[in-house]
């Protein structure tokens, strides 16, 4: 990482076998916290007689059983019934004929998931506009009472969320929007628009005014400036603000369980109520977590520069 | 007091200085934009934040039930709140939600900011492996609390088997969900799993902000590294581990969803954090008047500690 090749020894600079003891321990931790997470994907590799096993076993007989039956859902036929049936059709059908089992119809996993993904973007796409021109108005120009608003935008995410969803349950049933998207994409868009605000407009602080002004010296309005000049200069910020939004949105479990019960559901949800016959299927539940989990895995790796202003509202910068 | 805006009164006098007539001849003035920009943001936050907190106050000087929603409102006073500051359950509620605060913070801050120390020391390939570690804080709590339950099982669990194995015990002689000396130390081993990177992301920006300036001029006056860690490193970064103590204080000060799926409160109310009693009350007995009470006393107290926090968050900004 360093360049310095040709000054001396700096004094604070770690010794070769300090930097090489603490890497073992950090790499040892790093180990033993993602065994849990290990655990879950290689789960949803197992049949389900493999994954309930004694001692647990670490060497199986990979299947995307776990997956089929995520996706469907089966019901019990006698061997005489599964024989009158025609060839099975595809790899789920095979597997489940096996069991003694047909497909009866898809699942709810994919309706649950795609509600996700709409209340995600929806709420993101909301919680950024609105965050955006919030905070340029906030970074650029003379608010009154400007600390008050911003510690009151702050403070309604520190809420505890069950205490905010007893009127909101009443405010929905109410209006007719309990268990909607639009409901849910409003009250992840009102949770979300005060983390998006403080970020931005740490990140729009940084941008120099003396661009607007001298854009605004030619001739431009000030609107124009803010769409001309801030805004490609704040691409960076607004993504990342984005992603954290969406990250939210999509992890988000004690509104969703409290205020949906099928047709908005979203996946954080469902996902523990996945039961097959006689129990919890732990290779599906652990199926869904696996496909629930790549795209938060994705979105951490892009955002690793930018995780410690996301955590922070913005106030640490590094 | 909470003054967050970096900009000085000379960058205000820039824009003001400029010829107002001209800019409001070419569009809005500066007063309508900013109003026009923060409105829609206010609005939304009235809407679905202080209208229903409003209502909260309201009903929880009430008897009103959810569902009974047609019977006569009775107005009540202040009898709930009475109630509730007696009520020997919800302090029960309180020691427990204190246990699991104070445990996940102590242990959270001591692990975190060893990990920060020693990656602090940019060992090879330490970007990668810190990457690696911070997994765990941005997935959904719900569905690490769900996938938790799994690793507990007594018989076919892989906590329990790789524990049994290291004590020698047989690995379904515990249940970590189901015993009730257990179970509190196992939502906090997994909050712990799950948040000490946040801990360790925020320490480790503490250090890195320490001046190499400061380790020089110690070392040339001899002093130890012993010494050098608790007379520097320690105060140094100390603003910021206050904030991270704060920040995982309140969130776990509120925690639901993880513990809700762990053991919804269980065995018998072992677990019940505060915001899983408030659940009970509101949305499984129905007493909504009375869990709107008990969310007054819950919001007050983290509206308290929220303050506290934005302080801790400037004294970290002017640095």
């Amino acid at each position: 990482m360093r360049t310095i090749a040709n000054t001396a020894h700096s004094v604070v600079e770690p010794t070769p076998a300090t930097r090489r003891f603490a890497g073992a321990l950090v790499v040892l931790y790093a180990v033993i916290t993602m065994v849990p997470l290990a655990w879950i994907v290689l789960t949803s590799f197992k049949s389900p007689d493999d994954a309930i096993s004694y001692p647990p076993k670490l060497l199986f007989a990979p299947t995307l059983e776990g997956y089929c039956n995520l996706f469907t859902t089966l019901s019990r036929q006698t061997p005489d019934f599964i024989k009158t049936l025609g060839p099975p059709q595809g790899m789920c059908d095979r597997i489940a004929r096996g069991r003694n089992m047909v497909i009866a119809g898809p699942s709810n996993y994919v309706p649950r998931f795609v509600n996700s993904l709409i209340v995600a973007f929806g709420s993101t796409v909301l919680a950024v506009a609105l965050g955006t021109l919030s905070a340029y108005g906030f970074s650029r120009f003379r608010v009154p009472l400007k600390d008050d608003l911003l510690f009151f935008i702050l403070s309604t995410r520190m809420m505890p969320p069950i205490a905010v969803a007893i009127p909101i349950y009443l405010m929905y049933r109410t209006l007719g929007l309990s268990d909607t998207r639009l409901g849910m994409i409003l009250l992840y868009t009102s949770v979300n628009v005060s983390l998006a605000v403080w970020l931005l407009k740490g990140f729009i602080d940084e941008i120099p005014r003396e661009y607007e002004e001298a854009a605004m010296v030619d001739g431009y309005t000030r609107f124009q400036a803010f769409v001309k000049v801030v805004l490609p200069q704040a691409t960076t910020g607004i993504a990342a603000t984005a992603i954290f939004c969406l990250i939210f949105a999509w992890n988000e479990y004690a509104f969703a369980v409290l205020l949906t019960s099928g047709n908005a559901q979203t996946a954080p949800p469902f996902i523990p109520i996945i039961i097959g016959e006689g129990g919890q299927d732990w290779p599906a539940v652990a199926a869904g977590t696996t496909l629930f989990l790549v795209p938060i895995v994705v979105f951490t790796v892009l955002l690793r520069k930018h995780l410690l202003r996301g955590i922070t509202f913005g106030a640490v910068r590094k | 007091m909470n003054d967050l805006s970096p900009s000085t009164p000379i960058a205000y006098a820039a824009v003001r200085v400029r010829p107002g007539a001209m800019r409001r001849a070419r569009g809005l003035s500066d007063r309508a934009l900013a109003w026009l920009f923060i409105s829609p943001t206010m609005l939304l936050l009235l809407a679905i934040n202080i209208f229903p907190l409003l209502w909260t106050i309201y009903l929880s000087f009430t008897n009103y039930r959810a569902n009974r929603a047609n019977a006569p409102v009775v107005w009540l006073g202040a009898d709930w709140y009475r109630s509730i500051l007696t009520d020997p359950d919800i302090w029960a509620a309180m020691q427990v939600t204190a246990h699991f605060v104070i445990w996940t913070v102590v242990i959270e801050t001591v692990l975190g900011f060893g990990l920060a120390f020693l990656i602090d020391k940019k060992f090879r390939g330490h970007g990668l492996w810190t990457t690696i570690i911070l997994l765990p804080m941005m997935l959904s709590p719900a569905v690490v609390g769900n996938f938790w339950t799994f690793l507990y099982q007594p018989q076919i669990g892989l906590f329990n088997y790789v524990i049994g194995f290291l004590t020698g015990r047989d690995a379904s002689s515990f249940q970590m969900l189901g015993d009730v000396t257990l179970s509190p130390w196992a939502i906090v081993i997994v909050d712990v799993w799950m948040w000490t990177p946040y801990v360790m992301l925020i320490c480790l920006a503490g250090l890195r902000s320490i001046p190499d300036y400061i380790y020089e001029a110690a070392e040339v006056d001899r002093a130890s590294k012993w010494r050098q860690f608790w007379s520097i490193t320690l105060p140094m970064a100390l603003p910021f581990i206050m904030l991270a103590v704060l920040f995982r204080g309140i969130e776990n000060f509120k925690m639901f969803d993880m513990v809700n799926l762990l053991t919804g409160g269980g065995p018998g109310s072992t677990t019940e954090v505060a915001s899983i009693t408030l659940k009970r009350a509101a949305f499984e007995s129905w007493r909504t008047g009375y869990s709107s009470a008990f969310a007054i006393i819950l919001f007050v107290t983290v509206f308290g500690l929220a303050n506290i926090y934005v302080k801790a968050l400037n004294r970290v900004k002017s640095r």
